[in-house]
């Protein structure tokens, strides 16, 4: 634990509740602060969040003991802290990450959220519900309609199969079985395991036994999904490539995402925000760049400091405008033209939607004007290196390094977004550091 | 001072002798209208296996072992073992048994399995029940046979009575454990996607469980068997009160044939219910 010398509880209590208390102080969500202000913004709302293990737990909550540090608290009254005071609001549509290491409260955190732990005080408000205030039968309607919840070890339901797995929670609803088939189905395909659904999770790989968590959170269309460390217990390749598509996924669907992880990397890959946890509180709460530009403290610190930017920049930072972009209806000879007057010898050309066709080289050029063709669709080479903007730059070297063109920034439709040239990725790994802290 | 204090005592015995004359006193017509219900249920079973023709039930017991343990030819040894009883010239009295092991057995279960249910919702309940089945399975078979005896008399309902205190225990024992055993994530999950606790109870931890009760069934169906052998002191007809006469005869050859009789019974009673329970485990190597 990293508490610096000569601070006592009482001031790093003290501090976290600055923290936590006034979110709008800080920096990251200065830009927000218009849309924070307004109550529909706040979709989910945490606040003054406790939550004590042990016997007694209310009677501590009363007294000022509950000001002392976790471990006076535990030498005192035998009372473990899970959360402390935690607040914090999270957008509609927003992807929120609850990071930490373990025991820092994240995941107790998440599961008084869908109250799988009861908190012992505070409030959860759900579109202004209080939901704490529920009783038995509308919290578990509120569990079968409004949350999903991914675990970090599947939770799966071993003696069924992948389409049971996924149709269960539209079962337990009241849902016939023919509709909840049709939309575990659907579920199942937006995950990418059709074919699948006749299978046991035992005899999946653990990649495939997330994506069968994934769809079986996501068949009841929920909107807010809460994902406790999803992919930690997968291997780093397929946690990456999961990765990906949940940003994909994301991309069409606009949940409103809770992800507890311990891995800062995937925290800064994914999250719109991010909120620190230490000792069942919030230490931290900004949004990627904040956190590592300006640490709250030395645990934030430390936990930023092996960050190495290749894994942090993602392409869309990086990237360039074009100097030059041809349009798919010019000539040849405009073409070769304007190749010529910016010193190119070659350029992405796109369509009149922006989308990214190919490039053309001034080669192909020369070569289409010998055999007098009108138009330059036949010299379009449309396999040219392509990333999206929350490719991370580690992922961009074996892109550069496995063609002599440079790298196109395309969005999930195939719009162009801009161009990122080798010399702009060596670039970005040594000047990051007074980039960043000039922003 | 090696004598212990001889005014220094504690008059269980005498305790536990008061206490059966209230329970007689008191309860007399409750255990005799229990005994006329559970004699009704008995003679019901018994009849079910003395009525059928005895190739019907070699055929049958041949068939489920077929499907239990897979291999037509362990349906056939498990149906020539029947058949050997038969030729020691016990086929009665080994149908006798088996009707008294089975009603044993299913009075067991419907009262252990949702003992066992009980038992691993509640801590409590686990907690007050836990020193009562350790004393049952470890206090000498023999000692029920008294209560029992005080209470219904001489004949076949006290001894399945005394064999069920017998054999209970394992079913509850296992079903709790085998709910227990069901991953915490698994429960999470089930309850994160709204489900009732019934719903938890009957789509999660049964099923998962089910492994875990079906070697309570087995080993609950085993210790019956062992029982209504001890039970035939009390005037349970069977295999057991045939090597009873033959000890007190010492007629070793016959005591040999029914010894052997109940060793068969136990193999195939055993053999079909361990193939029943292995069957389900394949989902919680996972």
């Amino acid at each position: 634990m990293v508490v610096p010398a000569g601070r006592t509880a009482h001031e790093i209590l003290a501090e976290g509740e600055q923290y936590t208390d006034h979110p709008l102080n800080w920096s990251g969500i200065l830009e927000n602060r218009e849309e924070l202000s307004h109550g529909s913004d706040k979709f989910l709302e945490v606040k003054e969040l406790w939550k004590i293990f042990g016997p007694k737990a209310e009677d501590l909550l009363q007294s000022d003991l509950k000001f002392s540090s976790k471990q006076e608290i535990l030498d005192q009254t035998g009372c473990v802290v899970g959360l402390r005071n935690v607040s914090f609001n999270v957008r509609r549509g927003e992807f929120f990450m609850l990071m930490g290491l373990s025991g820092s409260g994240k995941s107790t955190c998440i599961r008084c959220l869908l109250r799988l732990i009861e908190p012992t005080a505070g409030h959860v408000l759900v579109n202004g519900e209080d939901i704490c205030a529920f009783d038995k039968a509308t919290l578990m309607s509120l569990r079968r309609k409004t949350f999903g919840m991914v675990f970090q070890h599947f939770g799966l339901f071993p003696h069924y199969t992948v389409r049971d797995n996924v149709a269960y929670g539209l079962k337990v609803g009241g849902a016939s079985r023919v509709e909840s088939y049709e939309k575990a189905q659907k579920a199942i395909e937006t995950v990418g395991l059709k074919g699948w659904e006749d299978y046991l999770p035992g005899s999946l790989s653990g990649g495939m036994q997330q994506r069968v968590g994934i769809a079986r959170a996501l068949a009841k269309d929920p909107e807010i999904l809460l994902m406790d460390e999803p992919f930690s217990g997968l291997d780093p390749l397929i946690r990456r490539e999961m990765q990906d598509e949940l940003v994909e996924l994301q991309d069409k669907l606009h949940k409103t995402i809770i992800f507890v992880t311990h891995d800062l990397h995937e925290a800064l890959k994914l999250g719109d925000r991010i909120a620190i946890m230490r000792d069942g509180e919030i230490i931290q709460l900004g949004t990627p760049e904040d956190v590592v530009t300006s640490p709250a403290d030395d645990y934030v610190r430390e936990f930023v400091q092996d960050a190495s930017p290749a894994k942090i920049l993602t392409a869309d930072r990086i990237k360039e405008e074009p100097s030059l972009l041809i349009y798919e209806w010019q000539g040849p000879h405009v073409v070769r033209h304007l190749l010529r007057a910016a010193r190119r010898q070659n350029a992405f050309v796109v369509s009149k939607h922006h989308t990214l066709l190919g490039l053309v080289t001034r080669e192909g050029i020369d070569d289409l004007i010998k055999q007098g063709a009108a138009s330059i669709k036949e010299a379009i080479l449309a396999d040219v290196p392509k990333c999206e903007p929350h490719t991370i730059v580690e992922d961009l070297f074996p892109l550069a390094t496995s063609s002599h063109f440079s790298i196109a920034v395309t969005d999930s439709a195939g719009r162009f977004l801009g161009v990122i040239h080798d010399r702009t990725i060596l670039d970005s790994m040594i000047s990051d550091r007074e980039e960043t802290n000039n922003d | 001072m090696t004598k212990f204090p001889a005014n220094i005592q504690i008059p269980l015995a005498t305790w536990v002798d008061e206490l059966m004359d209230w329970i007689l006193a008191h309860w007399g017509g409750f255990f005799d209208a229990l005994g006329d219900i559970l004699l009704q249920v008995l003679l019901y079973i018994e009849k079910f296996f003395l009525v059928m023709p005895w190739y019907v039930v070699l055929i049958l017991v041949g068939l489920v072992a077929w499907r239990a343990l897979g291999r037509w030819w362990h349906g056939l040894v498990m149906a020539a073992l029947l058949f050997v009883i038969g030729t020691f010239g016990y086929w009665r009295l080994a149908m006798m048994t088996l009707g008294l092991v089975t009603s044993a057995v299913i009075i067991s279960l419907t009262i252990g399995i949702p003992a066992g249910i009980l038992m691993a919702r509640n801590n409590l309940v686990e907690q007050l029940l836990r020193p009562f089945l350790d004393a049952m399975q470890t206090m000498p078979s023999f000692v029920y046979l008294i209560p029992a005896l005080m209470l219904f008399g001489l004949g076949k309902v006290p001894a399945v009575f005394a064999t069920i205190i017998y054999a209970v225990p394992p079913v509850i024992r296992l079903t709790n454990v085998g709910i227990r055993q069901v991953p915490q994530t698994v429960l999470e999950a089930a309850e994160s996607l709204g489900s009732s606790s019934r719903q938890i109870l009957f789509n999660v931890q049964l099923p998962l469980a089910f492994p875990s009760i079906m070697v309570g069934v087995n080993q609950t169906t085993m210790m019956a068997l062992s029982m209504v052998v001890v039970a035939s002191m009390i005037g349970a007809r069977g295999l057991g009160l045939e090597v009873l006469l033959a000890i007190n005869r010492i007629e070793v050859g016959r005591g040999f044939e029914a010894g052997l009789s109940i060793v068969f019974l136990a193999i195939i009673i055993d053999r079909i219910t361990h193939a029943l329970a292995a069957r389900q485990r394949q989902f919680t190597s996972h």
